[in-house]
């Protein structure tokens, strides 16, 4: 309990006007670059609006597509192009928001782009050997 | 109420009121920690320093050692073989020792052919070199280097020691089954792994733990390369066999988890009964197998090599990075074309994972996609030509130091470029119609890995020897040990490709004798070979005794050079005296100047080289560097 | 040798453990997960592509909702989705200095991937109790492989989430940022599980 009683007073209390941020201190000289430290209180509660819109998207989201794909139970195809289009959406909107890959440093989007290549690769080799066979 | 003031603190937001009572606090706490942390330290449990230690160089011995073991024991592995291909049927009573149910009276049963076989690639691949390479060179090396305290995350180093040990130790222990160890080759081709023996469970048990082990430590490396440079050493200042082991781990990162999801389903294949890997209709000794069916064999093979291949590269390159770093020492010049290497071992990286159907050519894949496969094996070999011609380059003109860890690093040039070359008929696919599976690709492979890649090791092991223990291993026992290695190794896969070519199909229990075509070449070379392999043997003795030896001498704390033995520039030698002792690899974090391989430069005048971190070329450095006068009496000896 | 021994204990620290290193613009341990979650990226692909592979090679292949609960899996994956936010919520609590909060959202992410868990549970006692195992087919070995190791993923999470909310937590009053951080690394990992069973719920439930 003393845990708590310690941080009781650094919370922010609702409401109380929260003063622009002065960057003073010696530790963020590293994270000149890092905008996720750049974010002062009133920014991270937008943050925090923005993720509860995402949830709100993303709730919709699941029930459309199992709306769509077994509600009315679609034929095949058109599922597969419908699931699959909203769970790229919805895979973006993780990645996106929750991920913060929108505001990523370049390091990471180089690894992530060499993956996603790969990735594409591993997926596009079995099926062509399949789909490419001699004596098919 | 008034305003309070707010100020970050590192990733907080606190009140300044606030900021200064948490601040004094969290130091408060911090001290009380680091005093028992200190008392602690005199009194840690053995095992706490020596079993589960989070010191990346103990974990890099402990790495090197267990790999050596495991190495050993896959060479004897393969004597146990060659001596039934070199005379097939005869009783050895060396032999014996399998048990009667695996060689009864000394004779080796066919399907224990297959265990040692198939135990003799994956030990050797999974268990000895990758570990030794990566986990041994990379762990101990690495952080030297460039300059870091230690690994990025110690405590995951440690896990993935410990999961490598228990992964080889579980492959291990399926001897002791009844039917014995996994006996469908070292890539456990499917439907014949799914349906082989209780050893492939333990088999796939094991590779998902090594597999484990090396992701987590690849993530590492990683992380530590480019997160923990010391100050001013850029990427085109590390040594290049740091360059070799950044791509090795991202090779080991994306290759690896599609065959640990392979493993995973073959798994399922054999203890949950899916259909993953067995067609339809498949008929086993006359029987219909009762499965789902409707699965893929070919579809193991597509994951399979999709690791394999890299994984090729992830055997090679860290060898090359070890004789670039040993060829620069003793030629005591620049290496040539240090931009093309490392242009070229990132190329090399990348391609590796485009590459992995070559494999596979036989398997009824349509032209195109042959085609395709085909082209970008022949790009691929474009990159390690470059390599290899660069390191060539770098010998001329200069006076070559012959040294122990030189030898074996020239050595590794012309065995590498056979290995090579002798891949290239395999990339095209006519030719390989003619040579997949038989003695020719056995060789090429083994002269990769064999007398490229394990020599490469050997020049390491010879290299960073005084670094680790503050002994050099003896030169003479070295020298015995180079030759006799260098001409039995070549005894043994030189004749490979002759065999190869006259068709001799591999993974036969006799050699091919019970075949027309290949009976006259398999007479004539397999005993040869055989006493090779004896012989290669026989020429490992001096440098087990060479090794433990200078070990034993050392653990008494006799030291027989100093700090930097090879007059190096880089910075591993600039580290705490040799040998390193406990956690902590520098003195001053250092700060690095220049490039890595400034032998002879403009700069040189009291010395034949300037170390990566001296502040002034002609001041030799503190805490590790030479005198000159030793230098030179060094130099004169 | 003291002063030796002083700066020896110095540069023992591992660098850029909380900070990020100006060069890179990342600390230590987001390179890590990153890089940890490219290989899962892999993993899970190889999975993929051997579903696709099998599915399209399959004469007649089966509409997950014929036998799987839909409505559950569905429940599923908003309480997934809700653990997602929580653990943003907690990050970003985290951020403002605020523990009691912080800690909340972390007990409501623990809580969602605790129920996620037992809906799986009952969703497999229900395929065993209707004798569908993995191997009846292709479709089911897929089924219970590919949710079996995103189960075993969730399972991680509740074990390192646990750990970051009971035990763990100690570290905020030493170290805060390192604290903070830790969230924000397990939250990326726990986002990708649930990245994965985005695409998981519809290929094996919806098509």
């Amino acid at each position: 309990m003393a845990q708590e009683q310690l941080v009781q007073p650094t919370a922010p209390t609702d409401g109380m006007p929260v003063p622009k941020s002065e960057v003073q201190d010696e530790h963020t000289h590293g994270g000149v670059h890092d905008p996720n430290l750049h974010h002062s209180p009133e920014q991270i509660k937008k943050e925090i609006r923005v993720y509860l819109i995402v949830f709100g998207a993303l709730a919709v989201l699941t029930a459309l597509t199992v709306y769509a794909c077994y509600g009315l139970k679609m034929p095949v195809h058109i599922a597969i192009g419908i699931a699959l289009v909203i769970a790229c959406t919805k895979g973006f909107l993780v990645a996106g928001f929750f991920m913060h890959l929108l505001s990523e440093k370049k390091l990471i989007y180089s690894v992530l782009s060499l993956t996603v290549f790969f990735f594409a690769v591993l997926l596009w080799g079995p099926w062509h050997h399949f789909v490419d066979m001699i004596g098919k | 109420m008034a305003q309070r003031k707010q100020l970050r603190v590192g990733n907080q937001w606190l009140y300044a009121d606030d900021a200064e009572r948490l601040l004094r606090d969290a130091i408060r706490i911090r001290d009380q920690e680091e005093q028992r942390h200190r008392i602690e330290g005199h009194v840690q449990p053995w095992w706490k320093r020596y079993v589960f230690s989070t010191d990346h160089k103990w974990i890099g011995l402990q790495y090197g050692f267990t790999a050596l073991c495991f190495l050993l024991f896959g060479f004897c592995l393969m004597i146990l073989m060659r001596l039934q291909l070199g005379w097939p049927g005869h009783a050895f009573s060396l032999m014996k020792i399998l048990g009667e149910n695996r060689a009864p009276g000394g004779v080796l049963l066919p399907e224990a052919y297959n265990q040692l076989g198939a135990m003799h690639g994956t030990i050797m691949v999974f268990l000895a070199i990758v570990p030794l390479a990566v986990g041994a060179f990379g762990n101990y090396v690495v952080p030297l280097q460039i300059g870091a305290p230690d690994m990025a995350f110690p405590k995951l180093n440690m896990i993935s020691y410990w999961c490598y040990l228990p992964g080889g130790l579980v492959m291990l222990s399926s001897f002791a089954l009844k039917d014995g160890t996994a006996n469908s080759g070292w890539t456990s081709y499917a439907p014949l792994s799914v349906i082989a023996t209780k050893g492939q469970t333990f088999w796939l048990f094991g590779m998902v733990l090594l597999i484990t082990s090396s992701l987590l430590g690849s993530v590492n490396f990683i992380v530590t390369i480019i997160q923990l440079r010391a100050k001013g050493m850029t990427f085109m200042r590390l040594p290049f066999f740091v360059w070799a082991q950044l791509v090795t781990g991202f090779l080991l990162l994306l290759a690896f988890p599609p065959l640990e999801a392979a493993a995973v389903l073959q798994l399922m294949d054999r203890v949950a009964g899916t259909s993953f890997f067995l067609p339809s209709g498949l008929v086993i000794s006359g029987q219909q197998l009762h499965n789902a069916g409707g699965g893929n064999p070919l579809l193991w093979q597509h994951l399979f090599w999709f690791l394999a291949h890299p994984e090729v590269y992830v055997l090679i390159l860290p060898a090359m990075g070890i004789v670039a770093e040993v060829i620069a020492n003793n030629t005591r010049k620049p290496l040539w074309g240090y931009r093309s290497m490392v242009g070229s071992v990132i190329f090399i990286g990348f391609m590796s994972f485009v590459v992995w159907a070559h494999h596979m050519f036989l398997t009824g894949m349509g032209t195109l996609i042959s085609a395709f496969f085909q082209t970008t094996t022949m790009i691929i070999s474009v990159p390690s030509v470059i390599i290899l011609t660069a390191l060539f380059i770098s010998l001329y003109g200069a006076s070559i130091r012959f040294t122990t860890p030189m030898l074996f690093a020239l050595a590794f040039l012309p065995m590498f470029g056979i290995g090579g070359l002798t891949g290239l008929p395999l990339g095209l696919v006519t030719a390989d119609l003619h040579l997949h599976d038989t003695y020719y690709v056995i060789g090429h492979f083994h002269y990769v890995v064999a007398p490229g890649t394990i020599f490469a090791m050997f020049a390491g092991i010879y290299y960073w020897f005084p670094k680790a223990t503050g002994r050099k291993l003896n030169d003479f026992w070295g020298r015995v040990h180079f030759w006799g290695s260098f001409l039995c190794i070549n005894g043994v896969f030189m004749p490979m490709f002759a065999q190869g070519l006259a068709g001799v199909s591999r993974r036969l229990y006799d050699g091919g004798i019970q075949y027309a075509h290949a009976k006259a070449i398999a007479e004539q070379t397999n005993p040869f070979m055989s006493i090779s392999a004896i012989g290669l043997l026989v020429f490992q003795v001096p440098f087990i005794f060479n090794f433990f030896a200078n070990v034993l001498a050392a653990m008494r704390g006799k030291k027989n050079v100093d700090d930097n033995p090879w007059q190096a520039t880089t910075i591993e030698w600039a580290a705490t005296t040799s040998p390193p002792l406990g956690h902590g690899n520098f003195a001053v974090l250092p700060v690095v100047h220049r490039g890595p391989y400034e032998y002879n430069c403009p700069e040189c005048t009291t010395t034949d080289f300037v170390p990566q971190h001296a502040e002034i070329a002609a001041v030799p450095p503190p805490g590790g560097g030479m005198l000159p006068e030793a230098a030179v009496a060094q130099r004169e000896m | 040798m003291d002063a030796h021994a002083e700066a020896h204990e110095h540069v023992l620290e591992i660098p850029y453990t909380v900070h990020p290193r100006p060069d890179t613009g990342l600390y230590n341990a987001k390179l890590g997960i990153w890089l940890f979650l490219a290989s899962e990226v892999m993993l899970f692909g190889a999975l993929f592509s051997s579903f696709i592979l099998i599915r399209t090679a399959a004469p007649v292949w089966p509409r997950g909702w014929e036998f799987l609960n839909v409505p559950l899996a569905t429940a599923n994956t908003f309480i997934l989705i809700a653990s997602s936010v929580t653990v943003v919520l907690a990050w970003a609590n985290l951020r403002l200095g605020n523990l009691k909060w912080g800690r909340i959202f972390i007990a409501l992410t623990l809580v969602c991937a605790l129920a996620f868990l037992v809906n799986k549970g009952f969703e497999y006692t229900h395929e065993f109790k209707e004798h569908r195992f993995p191997s009846t087919s292709n479709f089911l070995a897929i089924y219970f492989t590919m949710t079996g190791l995103h189960g075993l993923h969730v399972l991680g999470g509740v074990i390192v989430f646990s750990y970051l909310l009971l035990p763990g937590a100690k570290m905020w009053k030493t170290d805060r940022a390192r604290y903070t951080n830790r969230i924000e690394v397990c939250g990326l990992y726990w986002h990708f599980v649930d990245l994965v069973w985005i695409f998981l719920f519809p290929s094996l439930y919806l098509m």
